[in-house]
């Protein structure tokens, strides 16, 4: 077996062109990360930066309101940027400054993986250049002027579907023509080793904290961990740090679109099946001939036909279940969070708040379930307005 | 003598790479068997996949082209089938992991013996990922081609001592398609291989003009040609086959001395 294996998944199928490129990227990862100015740095940059450790909620009205176990939301909407992708750019730019690289590139599909990046970027001196989907673009104007504001270069992507897995496919084609200056900073744990790995550790500061949080608060670990998956990053984040603590359910809440019995849907880990693409092995969306299904979500974040190696594997051993919500559930919960707590939450995140409003009521209340609230909901309110008939525009 | 070794056997190959299905399977049919007999020394066949990472737009737009028109791997080895009766050009599948992976990849290598395709070429797979592949290509008798970039370096030993069939040199950093400089690597790439192994080279990536591959040929074996000839048949849609055929045989004869 190669490098970077998750049980059979993960692996490195990339072209040769890029090979030195990952190679020279795991050897100064493996470096820099025992590196005590790296990590200083980095430290320095998540607490007076991102604004870390960001803050454990207990949502006492919607615990008592669902009549179940008690609900905590780990915060990450709150961080700079607004959601936790910043914690992987932080890390991975830095990493791509002390490599000597000028010059990151990125994919993006909400917009959020792209804000961040360019944001990173402008504060550590970088250049910066994000590919989005051309339908994304239209989907997230906000985000797009965003990233231009940061000073980033924004290349709407005609090819293919014009969603996320197009942005990659452009980005890694980008990557292959140059580079000697460029750091591909990949967005999820997703595509060829190292990438899972290293995006997994910049992320796992989030179940780090939460184990450290709700001890202090409840005493005990929780009894559920849910997160939104797409790529997988914040559910990986979340759930790394308590993989050996059996207790701990992890499940994985991933996008149904108009719901899995449809052409419509985004659910890899309900209707996907093993296959080999974006540089790993996972499970896919696609057809008997192994052509990638064309697949939908509401979310922007979620609408992607493959899921990371880690998560593929969590799948397999049963570690972690994985269920579909559908887009009406998710924006229900969009608007039920707002409503009851004062949270806007993302659409992406409120896929998980919409399993736990399934999930909560079932539980007894000395039961606690903890929430990655992935991301702020800011960006999403005017496509969430047209979605319920109202003829709002940006 | 095995199909691979006929190619490079005491001449320089020219080997002109088409999209299955695009524009249509019956095209691609007829294609072939003209292109063989213009003067192409080995043909790749592409299989089109929904995301063809290493291909520039020309390609990929002949991707889009054959998957939407209904084209799918078994109606590829149909078409081979019946290429096959008449015609016994040299063949290689060109495609991505995921379609072999997909249909099985001892199924698609015993396939590929029973219609007697020497090779496959699968650019997403790199020498650390070969046995993904090697343990069933090479129970059917297919070469799994070996690719080398500019970027390879002192990775271009090792790939060449276990390669085997031909190396695919890639000529120039990025993906697919016409380029009007091709730069100057592949030359001393192919110096390194020459000197572990004696394997034949072929270039790819980039060329298109007779003058490009005049030039390339100096230093290979081969010459490889996708993205110019896609762009004809991109053109002339069901009436490519003679622009196509005039263009393999201009190129056949700048490379042949």
């Amino acid at each position: 077996m190669s490098k970077g294996r998750f049980g059979i998944h993960g692996g490195q199928y990339i072209p040769e062109t890029l090979m030195n490129a990952v190679n020279e990227l795991e050897k100064s990862y493996n470096y820099f990360k025992n590196d005590e100015k790296f990590v200083t740095e980095l430290n320095e940059l998540f607490q007076n930066y991102a604004g870390r450790p960001s803050i454990i909620y207990y949502a006492e009205k919607m615990s008592k309101d669902l009549g179940g176990a008690k609900i905590y939301f780990k915060r990450e909407d709150l961080n700079h940027t607004g959601s936790h992708k910043i914690n992987n750019v932080l890390g991975q730019v830095l990493l791509a400054k002390y490599m000597g690289k000028t010059r990151v590139i990125a994919e993006t599909g909400a917009g959020q993986h792209g804000v961040a990046t360019a944001t990173a970027a402008a504060l550590l001196g970088l250049k910066c250049e994000i590919f989005m989907g051309k339908e994304d673009t239209e989907r997230q104007a906000l985000n797009v002027y965003r990233m231009e504001l940061l000073g980033a270069k924004v290349h709407a992507v005609t090819s293919g579907t014009q969603t996320l897995k197009d942005a990659v496919n452009e980005t890694m084609r980008e990557w292959t023509n140059r580079v000697h200056d460029t750091h591909y900073v990949l967005g999820s744990v997703m595509g060829p080793h190292p990438f899972p790995t290293i995006v997994r550790d910049f992320q796992s500061i989030i179940g780090i904290e939460v184990k450290k949080q709700i001890l202090e608060k409840e005493g005990r670990l929780p009894d559920v961990l849910m997160a939104c998956v797409g790529g997988g990053s914040n559910a990986i984040g979340l759930f790394y740090d308590f993989i050996d603590d059996l207790g701990v359910r992890l499940i994985g809440c991933e996008a149904a679109g108009h719901g899995v019995d449809t052409e419509k849907t985004a659910a890899t880990m309900t209707l996907g099946t093993v296959g080999i693409f974006h540089g790993m092995k996972s499970y896919f969306c696609q057809d008997e001939y192994g052509q990638i299904a064309p697949v939908y979500s509401i979310s922007a974040g979620l609408d992607y036909p493959g899921v990371g190696p880690e998560h593929a594997n969590l799948k397999d051993l049963r570690r972690a279940e994985y269920v579909a919500i559908t887009d009406d559930e998710a924006v229900e919960a969009f608007e039920y969070l707002s409503r009851i707590e004062g949270i806007i939450p993302a659409i992406e995140s409120s896929h998980a708040v919409a399993y736990a409003k399934k999930l909560a009521p079932t539980m007894d209340k000395d039961k606690i379930i903890v929430i990655c609230l992935s991301g702020r909901g800011d960006k999403d309110v005017a496509a969430i307005a047209r979605y319920k008939g109202e003829n709002i525009y940006e | 003598m095995s199909r691979l070794k006929q190619v490079f056997e005491n001449k320089k190959a020219f080997i002109p790479f088409i999209t299955a299905g695009d524009p249509s399977l019956k095209i691609t049919e007829e294609l072939v068997l003209k292109m063989a007999e213009a003067g192409a020394d080995l043909i790749e066949l592409g299989i089109p996949f929904s995301d063809p990472v290493a291909e520039g737009p020309v390609i990929q737009e002949a991707d889009y082209r054959a998957l939407a028109g209904g084209t799918t791997t078994d109606k590829i080895f149909d078409s081979v089938s019946n290429i096959r009766r008449t015609c016994n050009v040299p063949l290689a599948f060109m495609t991505y992991a995921n379609p072999v992976f997909t249909y099985g990849t001892e199924r698609f290598m015993k396939a590929c013996k029973e219609l007697d395709v020497s090779a496959v070429i699968i650019p997403d797979i790199p020498f650390e990922e070969k046995d993904e592949i090697i343990p069933y290509s090479s129970k059917y008798g297919v070469e799994f081609i070996s690719m080398i970039a500019p970027t390879s370096l002192s990775r271009i030993q090792k790939i060449s001592k276990e390669a085997t069939g031909f190396i695919y040199c890639v000529s120039s950093m990025g993906v697919t398609g016409v380029r009007q400089d091709i730069g100057n690597k592949v030359e001393e790439m192919i110096k390194v291989v020459k000197e572990v192994k004696d394997i034949p080279c072929a270039i790819g990536f980039g060329i298109s003009k007779p003058e490009q591959a005049a030039e390339m040929i100096k230093y290979s074996d081969g010459v490889i040609v996708g993205s110019a000839i896609v762009k004809i048949i991109g053109q002339y849609g069901e009436n490519c086959v003679p622009h196509v055929v005039e263009y393999v045989r201009n190129m056949k004869k700048a490379i042949t001395f």
